[in-house]
């Protein structure tokens, strides 16, 4: 596998050769791909970057995959728009602000980054069953990518998901399996089932790969920039290892000199019904809480975060801040983006742009940075989130007479 | 021992199979998490040192489940076992280079 040299634990640092596992026998703590990093930086080029597809595989000697010969399993995912977002930072205050749109990716989140990573590896180790525990968009993402690539296909969420991200998993003729409970009885009757079944399962033993894909999402923000990194980024938190995987994602970039020595603020969002870091955060503590999750932001419903600490620490040590958002200011923040930038995202996103808001007005945000917002799940995911109340919605006779008295009684 | 304990199961997950001899699921008498974390260590030695930090207390990325709950959302190691509780031990999903 390309510049992959095998697995490490994060704990113990104990070596493992590369296979679908995610746990260190020696302690339990999680296992990370290595990578032979000299090689690669000898071997890769900005250039070559230029001229690869205009997708998330432009990076692909980036991430931990089969060596090429294969061709890749790939529904064109990534390299998504990063959108000056001037309307927004106006009503936040914030003079260089940008949304990266990842709600556009083929199966409508970010999701897809990971598990495009996560299909291909599970393929190079021979699996025929791709699996996931999932509160939706992941479910979504694995589906698409088992049928591509002609794979059997079993999706668990939580029984009380929104009815269209069922919807959005089942099309793709996988299997769905709604468990009795909240995403963590789900997670932990996953791994009970990936121990038992020899299935893949893209968030729990390809974990160490499949985490590696929310990279590119730095990547890519930093190439679109025009090779820089921002100064500061908001990205929602749910199990705590996007924000994690970004802030080395611009590192990675620095090391390689292929963005200017710098430094850039990490800050994370969550839901006020489900805040284990941003409360750890907030009340200055070490360790994360696991809660239980009440919240319309279903997408961000981790109670026990399994990288909520490393999210922590990456919050502390990089200068950020973290945030959390009521459920009305969720609703309010959805609306907010969509007035203003045109862009309609789902419970998830309306979370980062209310923690955005809270940091701006909380001066956690400097107005002259330039920030990146994460916007990772498409509004059509979650509709039922939005109320129409107080929107402009009216029904009138069809005839232009009717129009005309509306308009003038709007006037009056 | 003064008081009845009752029998409880225990999923054991695949990176602790090897001191189980391949066991995935066991049976331990206790009333407490803490005591059958005892009595699975005198049955399967080492098990203790691959779940508890040497303060005694559960490590990070270990999660323990009775029955539905998650320990930490109960009273930790002195979470009490009802009888017939199933045990669940998972190594926690966490993962992504850090260093």
């Amino acid at each position: 596998m390309s510049f992959l040299q095998g697995l490490r634990c994060r704990i113990c640092h104990a070596e493992y050769p590369l296979s679908a596992n995610h746990v260190c026998s020696a302690c339990l703590g999680p296992l990370e791909v290595v990578y032979d990093w000299d090689r690669l930086a000898r071997s890769v080029s900005r250039q070559a970057v230029e001229h690869g597809p205009y997708s998330m595989w432009r990076y692909r000697d980036l991430l931990p995959l089969p060596d090429g010969d294969v061709p890749l399993i790939d529904l064109g995912t990534g390299f998504t728009p990063l959108l000056r977002a001037d309307n927004l930072g106006k009503a936040l205050g914030l003079r260089h602000l940008y949304i990266k749109n990842d709600a556009v990716n083929p199966t409508y989140s970010f999701k897809d980054r990971v598990v495009g990573v996560a299909v291909n590896v599970a393929r190079s180790f021979g699996f025929k069953t791709l699996a996931c525990a999932s509160t939706g968009n992941l479910a979504a993402s694995v589906a698409a990518h088992a049928a591509k690539a002609g794979m059997d296909c079993y999706v668990f969420i939580p029984w009380d998901l929104e009815p269209a991200k069922i919807v959005n998993a089942a099309v793709y003729g996988c299997n769905v399996v709604k468990l009795r409970g909240d995403y963590d009885h789900v997670n932990r009757v996953c791994s009970e089932i990936a121990d038992n079944f020899g299935w893949a399962f893209a968030n729990i033993n390809l974990r160490p790969f499949y985490a590696e894909g929310s990279k590119t999402l730095a990547y890519e923000t930093a190439e679109q920039l025009g090779w820089r990194a921002p100064d500061h980024i908001v990205s929602p938190i749910a199990g705590g290892s996007v924000l994690t995987k970004m802030a080395r994602g611009f590192e990675d970039l620095r090391q390689l000199g292929w963005i200017p020595a710098g430094h850039t603020r990490v800050s994370g969002a969550q839901a006020a019904g489900c805040a284990p870091v941003s409360s750890a955060f907030l009340e200055g503590r070490e360790h994360v809480t696991p809660v239980r999750p009440n919240t319309i932001a279903k997408s961000l419903a981790i109670g026990n975060p399994a990288d909520g600490e490393v999210a922590l620490r990456t919050i502390r040590t990089s200068g950020g801040a973290a945030e959390m958002a009521t459920d009305d200011e969720i609703v309010a923040g959805i609306r907010l983006l969509a007035s203003t930038e045109g862009i309609f995202t789902e419970t998830a996103g309306g979370v980062t742009v209310a923690c955005a808001q809270r940091l701006a007005e909380g001066g956690k945000i400097d107005p002259d940075e330039t920030v990146v917002l994460y916007i990772t799940g498409n509004g059509l995911k979650t509709p039922d989130a939005v109320t129409t109340a107080g929107l402009s919605i009216r029904e009138i006779p069809a005839d232009i007479e009717a129009f005309e008295a509306m308009m003038s009684s709007a006037v009056a | 021992m003064a008081t009845e304990v009752s029998e409880v199961t225990v999923r054991i997950p695949a990176p602790l199979r090897n001191l189980t001899g391949g066991q995935g699921r066991v049976t331990g008498h206790a009333q407490s998490l803490r005591g059958l974390i005892d009595a699975l260590e005198a049955e399967y030695p080492g098990l203790r040192e691959r779940l508890c930090n040497q303060d005694g207390s559960l490590c990070q990325y270990v999660n323990v489940f009775v029955n539905e709950d998650d320990v930490r959302l109960l009273q930790g190691l002195d979470t009490v076992l009802p009888p017939g509780a199933r045990v669940s031990i998972l190594p926690a999903v966490a993962g992504g280079s850090t260093d």
